[in-house]
């Protein structure tokens, strides 16, 4: 007697832990892996898995092997032009050196330059947070998928019994009924008359009203026989999850696009806008975001120029800010939008402009933001800008400024902002 | 349903599979297998889904397996190759164990589940309890359990050593696993002097008690004479992993036992990698012997064959050398075609069969199929029964590669006086000695620096592939000490290749 086993619902995930392994053993290199993606993406899509690749030479496994070179002498299948003695030219190099022999191994191993393989979402988030160095609790309260709730859509036709539709299904019941019945229904009207009006002439005990009466009770039995209820009519209240609406909020990305800000330091200012979008997508159910990029004017453009367009000369920060004030007026003054604000700089301002900038901060944005985050991205000393913004520290909770050099200083801007929500 | 009335024990022939349909195959099928006289291990049939298939497929077809990156590295890669569509997944995979455990998968149609009991579950299982290679060299009735020691032993070190250090112990073992096998199996000692043995072993017990390595006392000048003659080992070992396991000075006892799963892993894979050809072409043969028996006897219903043939086709088709997906000879369809070739030569013989195999054509062709499947590997059974026919029809020619040449030269094709060289070439191709490099432990420098020397014997004049000071690095942190690795030529002379050089003991111990 042979033994059938169904293994089917045992185990999934046998290799979930050596994936792991594999993960943590090339964290470096996914790492890389991860912050070109991370260059390449929009920040509004930070929240799904990733297809990274890592170069494929870091993790091969070493043997004792023949290399290329010595004799070879190996077996084809298929001649169709050969004879003993014949001789054959070599095989280009790049074609696969060796022709025959080595040449195959070598061939396929020379092709994959790179090993390609799918993150799923928490995989890249982690690696993405590392990169900040995020408290552990934040990145909890980040990676975590908002809450949904369930809410009522339509009716369905399949479902659990607890959730039929007993008003639904017996409509539908009905309705099969009559449709499938009015043939034999119309059948019947006309049997009933043509009776009637036999009757009348031929009287009761004819045969052919016999044979009518027989009739109709066939015709009504066939009626009687179509079902009450089928499974076919059953109806389900159907219920769907949606995620909990909280509120809507607006992000103004504002960043310097000067000369002086290289690629470098604007990807360090992207991941900087990344996190505070990743945030907001944890507390909002709509955002929208703002860029506004400047050098000595601002202009408010889409993502793909905000980090991308390369601009030079020099640097009036206070023209974002005006330009800012101007949109929250516009669009956002109604009190239904929550607005965050995140600049990126390298500190670099015109002298006199400063002084007018924390003013426009202080008395125009501060009081309308429920957080406004600055970043100057310089290795040396804080610049004018940074003294300016200093004065305000003290007067306004829901500002909050950092000097950095990489992305794992950035944390500390937005420690208030997560405070808050984590406790 | 009607049809089944007609024909009272015909089978399903549905598209979909269920249990009762697999249960009623398998009967069918092992009655036939019965009837050939096929010798097996009971069968246990397990279903399971793609992703499952995929796990098995990445711990190197094993239902259970230790931990480690690699196979991580595997599963995805397999994984990507299965969700991109560029490969299908193994139809199979049956484990040579005692019950032999074969996997179907959920996502094939009943057609291709006859098919897989057919192949894996009656053909490899036959080959795995008959051939001579899996019964000196694997134990299946131990198999799954001591996987799972392993496993539970590896873990219990992780979690007492590090995973880390593990890990570092498991990637230097998988470098020279290839080079961690016994290839030939010590005589055995005369029962006589069995008793004799037993005394030696206890004198040998105390002996190995003084570790020649750790030796102290003071040693005379006349002896070191003498001894500078001898090596250690005396002779030349080939296991490398054995070496280690047995005399690397610095081990620990667990790295040790580590040390030893490897090997022994290595070793039940041995003969699956000496025997690829044979046994794939078995199993074919058989599945394809088996589905056609029980056509004829009225069972399976045309459309059930049509679908096995497709797949059957697909597998032996061997692509000529200058097709774009030619990698290789096929071992499906060399295996399956000399078995078919095997059966032809007993049944129906030709003069010129006659000539080449004497002692065959015209036999009881199952008398001669189970002589051959239990006594070679892929090497030996091309040498013995590849026919010139069979040469003929796949158009076999030998092209040598010779790097002083400026060009490649065919050797020998298909005719009257090539199909002896052929024969060889192709035989030597599966010659696992020459297609791994000979590798051997030479000596240990005992009173000086134990540092080790291994022994490269090139074969044709091949030199090792550049990964080789890596699998160095490996040998050097499993040895502690100093390796070197000579070039040992056929006239006697050695050159020095490589060396890793570890100096003195770490500061840490």
């Amino acid at each position: 007697m042979v033994r059938i086993i169904d293994r089917r619902f045992d185990s999934k995930n046998k290799s979930a832990v050596n994936r792991q392994r594999f993960l943590r053993r090339f964290r470096k290199q996914i790492r890389r892996a991860v912050g070109e993606a991370i260059a390449g993406r929009s920040i509004r899509d930070l929240d799904h898995g990733e297809k990274i690749s890592i170069p494929a030479r870091d993790l091969n496994e070493p043997q004792f092997d023949h290399g290329r070179g010595g004799i070879w002498e190996k077996v084809f299948a298929g001649n169709d032009q050969f004879k003993a003695g014949d001789s054959i030219a070599r095989r280009p190099p790049s074609d696969g050196g060796g022709g025959s022999g080595g040449g195959q191994a070598s061939n396929e191993g020379e092709g994959e330059d790179d090993f390609a393989f799918q993150l799923s979402r928490e995989e890249f988030l982690d690696v993405f947070f590392e990169d900040l160095a995020l408290p552990n609790l934040v990145r909890t309260q980040l990676a975590r998928i908002t809450d949904f709730k369930s809410q009522r859509a339509g009716f369905s036709t399949d479902g659990s019994p607890s959730n039929i539709n007993i008003v639904r299904s017996m409509r539908s019941a009905l309705g099969r009924r009559l449709a499938l019945g009015s043939p034999f229904s119309s059948r019947l009207r006309d049997l009933q008359a043509e009776l009637e009006e036999k009757t009348a002439t031929l009287g009761e005990d004819h045969d052919e009203v016999r044979a009518l009466r027989e009739e109709i009770a066939r015709v009504r039995a066939k009626i009687e026989a179509i079902p009450f209820i089928d499974s076919f009519d059953l109806r389900y209240n159907n219920r769907i999850v949606v995620p909990k609406p909280i509120t809507q909020a607006v992000m103004f990305c504002l960043m310097d696009v000067s000369g002086s800000m290289d690629e470098q330091k604007k990807a360090t200012a992207k991941r900087f806008f990344m996190l505070l979008y990743l945030f907001l997508t944890r507390n909002y159910e709509h955002i929208d975001v703002v860029f506004i990029r400047h050098h000595t004017k601002a202009r408010e453009v889409d993502e793909e120029d905000f980090f991308h367009s390369r601009e030079s000369g020099g640097t009036v920060v206070s023209s974002a800010l005006t330009m800012m004030r101007d949109i929250i007026h516009e669009r956002y003054a109604g009190g239904g939008w929550n607005i965050y604000g995140a600049q990126a700089s390298d500190g670099d301002n015109w002298d006199n402009d400063s002084p007018v900038c924390r003013e426009l901060l202080g008395e125009h944005i501060l009081p309308w933001c429920r957080h406004f985050a600055y970043i100057e991205i310089t290795p040396g000393e804080p610049q004018n800008l940074w003294r300016e913004y200093e004065k305000l520290l003290p007067a306004h909770p829901n500002f909050a400024m950092q000097n950095i050099e990489d992305p794992s200083q950035i944390y500390p801007v937005f420690r208030e902002l997560f405070r808050k929500t984590v406790v | 349903m009607n049809q089944v009335e007609s024909t009272p024990r015909a089978l399903p022939e549905t598209s979909e599979w269920s249990f009762e349909a697999i249960d009623r195959y398998h009967e069918e099928i092992a009655r036939v297998a019965n009837r050939y006289g096929l010798d097996t291990y009971p069968v246990q049939i397990e279903l399971i889904t793609s992703e499952q298939m995929m796990d098995a497929y990445a711990s190197v077809g094993m239902p259970v397996n230790y931990h480690h990156w690699s196979f991580g590295k595997h599963f995805l890669a397999t994984e990507r190759g299965y969700r991109r569509g560029q490969m299908g997944l193994a139809y199979e995979i049956v484990i040579n164990s005692n019950p032999c455990i074969a996997y179907l998968m959920e996502e094939n149609t009943l057609t291709m589940q006859a098919l897989v009991i057919a192949h894996a579950a009656y053909g490899h299982n036959s080959f795995f309890k008959g051939n001579y290679l899996f019964q000196q060299w694997t134990n299946a009735d131990a198999i799954i359990d001591y996987l799972l020691f392993a496993r539970n032993y590896i873990a219990s070190c992780e979690e007492r050593y590090g995973e880390e250090a593990v890990e570092l112990l498991l990637d230097s073992c998988h470098a020279l696993m290839n080079l961690g096998v016994d290839r030939y199996r010590r005589p055995q000692k005369l029962s006589l002097a069995k008793e004799k043995m037993r005394q030696r072993e206890r004198e040998e017990y105390l002996q190995s008690q003084v570790n020649e390595l750790w030796r102290t006392l003071p040693h005379h000048e006349h002896r070191h004479d003498r001894d500078a003659q001898t090596r250690f080992p005396s002779e030349p070992e080939e296991n490398l992993l054995y070496f280690i396991e047995k005399h690397a000075p610095l081990l620990e006892p667990w790295q040790r036992e580590i040390v030893r799963i490897v090997r022994k892993v290595a070793q039940y894979f041995f003969p699956q990698r000496q025997t690829q050809v044979m046994n794939e072409g078995w199993a074919t043969f058989w599945h394809y012997t088996i589905i056609n028996t029980l056509y004829d006897e009225g069972l399976l219903s045309d459309s059930f064959m049509l679908e096995f043939l497709q797949h059957h086709t697909n597998v032996v088709y061997q692509p000529p050398y200058n097709a774009r997906w030619y990698s290789g000879i096929n071992p499906y369809a060399l295996g399956f075609a000399m078995w078919q070739d095997i059966k032809r030569i007993c049944e129906a013989p030709t003069d010129e069969d006659r000539y080449w195999f004497p002692d065959i054509a015209g036999t009881d062709w199952q008398d001669t199929f189970d002589f051959a499947m239990r006594s070679f590997k892929d090497e030996s059974f091309i040498a013995q029964y590849l026919s010139p026919k069979l040469m003929r029809e796949f158009g076999f020619f030998s092209v040598i590669d010779d790097e002083t040449m400026p060009k490649l030269g065919v050797t020998a094709i298909h005719d009257e006086s090539g199909y002896r060289k052929i024969r060889e070439t192709l035989s030597e191709q599966y010659n696992l000695a020459s297609r791994e490099p000979n590798i051997q432990v030479w000596n240990v420098d005992l009173r000086g620096d134990r540092s080790i020397t291994l022994r490269h014997q090139p074969y044709r004049g091949r030199p090792l592939a550049e990964s080789s000071n890596e699998v160095m690095k490996h040998f050097a942190r499993l040895w502690g000490f100093t390796v070197r690795l000579e070039r040992f030529d056929d006239d006697g002379s050695s050159e020095l290749l490589l060396e890793t050089r570890i100096e003195k003991r770490r500061a840490d111990t």
